[in-house]
């Protein structure tokens, strides 16, 4: 693939901040949107809009294929084996919470235990931890390896009989690890439990095959893969889905109506309550189809390519420290970092003055702060329309901050 | 080096106070203690203010932050310290206007705090800022 040549998709990129070129290094909080997508929406509007699954008429029938055109593509991108299993949400934290609330509701009692990691985002901690309090159960950590990496061992230390979930994300949004799914599910399945992976991060820049995983659960979000914000998704295994309550009651998701008593819609649409997120859907069946004329394998390449060489750059900084599993390990485009003691918002306003867009803060992983022993750092991502030449300025523009810091000290 | 537009931002006195904080520490027998962090980028400040017969006789504040959030604690506890209760609130109100660009009282002698008026022209930075004053507001409501 040539990042330079994708970039012609993504005008939003082709603007100057702050009086220089932009160079948005911030995809992993959300990724920039190409024409394809743009103007599948667009086009979805003007063109088709209307309610799904209800009406008679010409553009009813034209938006609910859309819709669920969308979903069959949703369901070939992760090689799910049935569209069944592909719930259209409002982003990884509302599919995170349906299983929490909806599976944990119903299968998690006091005693039992739910284990995630120190690497989480708070969207995959927050949930099991009010799941736990709500039951009385146990909420477990997985710790991390000095490299920020999980060992197998501590994996088969920490799951036991008493587990009934195991929720972990495929790769970190602070480290860039990419964590051995398969290998967790697999102990998570010996024990009893079931597998429920944060793949937030995971959708946008590797091939998915829940079923080579086989893990029970995967939630993913559209807008961090070039696709629309307000638009997401939960796989699940059909058996799991099948016996499972809906959390949201209301229009589209019941079958009969009595004054009552209600019953449910078959798989998936009974987790759909209310009018879907139609042009959410649209939006992200286009991203896809953008996603797959690249190529993940592709996409995959080129992403280990650049953080190699940012990591190779950016170390030859004197004072700058980065968090995460070393050059030449599997990592993602993810490079947190501090450079000596600049405070990391004080690096990302010179940055952006510079026109670099990058994310400083806790990045919704307050467990793995503390752990990191930081109250803070810096992040730099990439995504298929970023180029070495915007490591290189980035790399420069650290540079002056240092030296701008020392000035002004 | 510089920046000409960040040095509106990062002025000399600011610097200095982040280098060189002013009552950084807790007062142990502190009548008034907030915690108080800001949640979208960790932030946080621990405030401890001792009130005597309406007067903020002295302050402390420790905490971990950018330059711009301890420089304005750290301006923020010097320029309460002595002063009544009405004063202090007297003083956040006007500086929250500061920070929203707006026109302030020109009655009230803010000194070091004047530096950080040009925070207000980078929004991102504003909770960073005010996140001190928002914590001294609290305990002296509370203690009113």
């Amino acid at each position: 693939m040539n990042a330079a040549e994708l970039r012609k998709y993504f005008p939003i990129l082709d603007q100057e901040v702050n009086g220089h070129p932009l160079v948005y290094l911030d995809s992993a909080a959300t990724s920039q949107k190409p024409v394809q997508v743009i103007e599948a929406v667009n086009e979805y509007y003007q063109k088709h809009n209307s309610n799904v699954h209800r009406g008679v008429h010409t553009l009813g029938n034209r938006a609910t294929d859309l819709y669920e055109g969308a979903r069959d593509k949703v369901r070939s991108f992760i090689n799910a084996a049935s569209m069944k299993e592909i719930v259209f949400l409002r982003g990884t934290t509302t599919a995170l919470n349906l299983v929490a609330q909806s599976y944990g509701g119903a299968n998690v009692q006091e005693g039992d235990e739910i284990v995630i990691t120190y690497m989480e985002h708070h969207s995959n901690i927050i949930p099991w931890q009010q799941l736990a309090k709500q039951k009385g159960a146990v909420l477990k950590y997985i710790p991390l390896q000095p490299d920020g990496t999980i060992s197998i061992e501590d994996v088969r230390e920490t799951v036991t009989s008493k587990t009934k979930i195991v929720s972990v994300m495929m790769v970190s949004n602070v480290l860039g690890t990419i964590n051995p799914i398969e290998d967790i599910t697999k102990i998570a399945h010996e024990n009893g439990a079931v597998m429920v992976v944060d793949g937030a991060q995971a959708a946008p820049h590797l091939a998915i095959d829940v079923q080579k995983l086989d893990c029970d659960f995967f939630a993913f979000s559209g807008h961090k893969m070039c696709g629309p914000t307000g638009i997401g998704v939960l796989y699940g295994k059909q058996a799991l889905l099948e016996k499972m309550e809906p959390v949201e009651f209301g229009g589209e998701m019941i079958d009969f109506v009595g004054l009552y008593e209600s019953t449910w819609k078959e798989l998936p649409w009974k987790f759909e309550g209310g009018t879907p997120i139609i042009a959410g859907a649209v939006g992200l069946g286009a991203a896809i189809d953008f996603l797959n004329e690249i190529g993940l394998d592709a996409i995959e390449q080129h992403e280990h390519k650049l953080a190699a060489y940012a990591l190779e750059k950016l170390s030859a900084i004197e004072g700058f420290s980065i968090y995460g599993p070393p050059n030449g390990s599997d990592r993602a485009g993810v490079i947190t970092f501090n450079l000596d003691d600049v405070h990391p918002h004080d690096v990302a306003t010179v940055l952006d003055a510079e026109g670099i867009a990058v994310r400083a803060g806790h990045h919704c992983a307050q467990p793995l702060m503390k752990w990191l022993d930081v109250s803070a750092t810096a992040r730099a991502s990439f995504y298929v329309y970023n180029t070495e030449e915007d490591i290189d300025r980035l790399a420069a523009s650290l540079l002056k901050t240092k030296e701008y810091f020392s000035d002004v000290f | 080096m510089s920046f000409n537009n960040l040095d509106q931002l990062y002025r000399q006195v600011i610097m200095d106070h982040y280098k060189n904080p002013r009552n950084k520490g807790a007062i142990e027998d502190g009548s008034v203690t907030v915690d108080m962090n800001n949640p979208t980028c960790g932030d946080r400040i621990h405030l401890t203010m001792k009130v005597e017969d309406g007067i903020v006789t002295d302050a402390k504040f420790d905490g971990e932050g950018c330059s711009i959030s301890m420089a304005s604690a750290s301006m923020m506890t010097q320029a309460i310290k002595g002063k009544d209760m009405d004063h202090a609130m007297k003083l956040s109100h006007v500086f929250s206007e500061m920070m929203l660009g707006n026109d302030y009282p020109d009655d009230v002698d803010l000194d070091d705090i004047e530096a950080l008026q040009g925070v207000a022209k980078f929004p991102a930075r504003i909770k960073c800022a005010t996140l001190s004053w928002k914590a001294m507001e609290k305990g002296l409501q509370d203690e009113q």
